[in-house]
């Protein structure tokens, strides 16, 4: 009979023991990248990206032509973010980013991915029943709401740049940052002034 | 390979689950996992990217839906690191109670040693059909591509050919393209409600259709 695995944590603690026995993980580093991706490299920069290209037309131009740049200018790049693509949602087309194969994101705006993003559901489904998964995940589309998905397939990460809502014109960034959520920039909710 | 990774347009799935505020780390061995294939890549430099992917593809099915996400990041290092002699799987194994499952053994494949393109074939407009590969080794083409027809909507830079730098082949740089597929393109029945996919796609994948 096969035996059943170990636990999660025994199977990491055995790897990282191991490691760390040899010296082959310099002290400190560990907690270095948990911190970083915790407190600094995380959706919170794609919510001041969205909220910038909501209040400034001209940043909004520069996002929408080159990604990259306009995400540096305020300090977001770095691994996984060589190449940052923003999908502008119009009122009659929507965009959803998936990474069938696994997870890739871009880091820099929107940190690691949730695990919905991960989940075998959202990877298997949303490529070929967009329109019933955004259905079920609260946004029905009318029909004539042309539906893109953007499989990560390559080094290029996608941004989903959300519709502002009409009623939060001439709200503050401030307010903005309130309201904007991790999952609209991946396409799978809107932004709701509420 | 055609791995269980490759799930796009997979049917039997079920529901979505999204978490309300979900931390990026949910306890601490989730955050270790991380950092570690973090280190191996950038500090130890003992694999790349590319390899690490594959490792994870390379997960007995069985293991790699059973495994939450981070037991694949940890899953994927610990046979990296084993296959690349740092340590041994009896190291692992001793330490725990229970099974220690690991990556399957990497395929030998084809190493594509052309020289890296000087320019773009394609450009935004042309019609390009997905080829008929089958690779046994790590591809960034899933299989709901494969054999169809699209519209090169963007021309994005060049990138480091997946399919080569997860085997230790040539290191060659080629242009990748977003290309878009209509949904009854690749799926016709009418339970296919997506308007169009964009696939990201490196130019070996692609031929012109004329």
């Amino acid at each position: 009979m096969t035996q059943a695995n170990a636990s999660p944590e025994q199977r990491l603690n055995a790897l990282k023991t191991t490691l760390e026995d040899k010296k082959l993980i310099p002290e400190g580093a560990l907690e270095q990248v948990v911190h970083d991706y915790e407190e600094e490299i995380n959706w919170h920069n794609g919510a001041k990206v969205v909220a910038r290209a909501w209040l400034d037309p001209e940043y909004r131009k520069r996002l929408l032509s080159d990604g990259t740049a306009a995400c540096a200018e305020l300090g977001f790049e770095g691994i996984q973010g060589e190449y940052i693509v923003a999908l502008e949602c119009l009122p009659n087309t929507h965009h959803a980013v998936v990474c069938t194969q696994c997870s890739c994101t871009p880091w820099p705006v929107l940190g690691l991915p949730p695990n919905w993003y991960k989940s075998p559901e959202y990877r298997a489904r949303v490529v070929r029943n967009s329109r019933e998964v955004l259905r079920e995940l609260g946004q029905d589309l009318p029909s004539d709401v042309n539906i893109l998905v953007w499989d990560t397939t390559a080094e290029t990460r996608y941004i989903v740049l959300p519709l502002q809502p009409i009623e939060t014109i001439g709200w503050s960034e401030a307010e903005l940052l309130k309201i904007i959520g991790r999952e609209s920039m991946f396409g799978i909710a809107q932004v709701t002034a509420s | 390979m055609d791995g269980i990774h490759d799930l796009g347009g997979m049917d039997g799935f079920g529901e979505i689950i999204v978490e309300k505020n979900e931390p990026t780390f949910h306890c601490q061995w989730e955050g270790q996992a991380f950092a570690l294939n973090i280190v191996a890549i950038g500090i130890l430099q003992k694999y790349n990217a590319d390899e690490y992917r594959h490792a994870l593809e390379r997960m007995n099915p069985y293991d790699y839906l059973n495994a939450s996400y981070y037991e694949r990041v940890f899953t994927g290092v610990a046979s990296l690191l084993i296959e690349k002699g740092l340590i041994s799987k009896r190291e692992l194994v001793s330490k725990v109670s229970g099974h220690y499952p690991l990556a399957r053994p990497n395929a030998v494949v084809e190493n594509n040693s052309k020289d890296t393109p000087n320019e773009a074939i394609f450009s935004v407009g042309d019609r390009v059909k997905v080829q008929d590969i089958h690779t046994p080794g790590h591809t960034r083409m899933p299989a709901y591509v494969r054999g169809r027809q699209g519209e090169v909507i963007h021309v994005a830079p060049y990138f480091s050919f997946p399919d080569n730098a997860a085997h230790g082949g040539t290191f060659r740089k080629e242009p990748t393209y977003h290309v878009m597929f209509t949904s009854s393109e690749l799926w016709n029945d009418d339970e296919a409600n997506s308007d169009a996919v964009i696939v990201d796609l490196w130019e070996s994948y692609l031929e012109k259709v004329l």
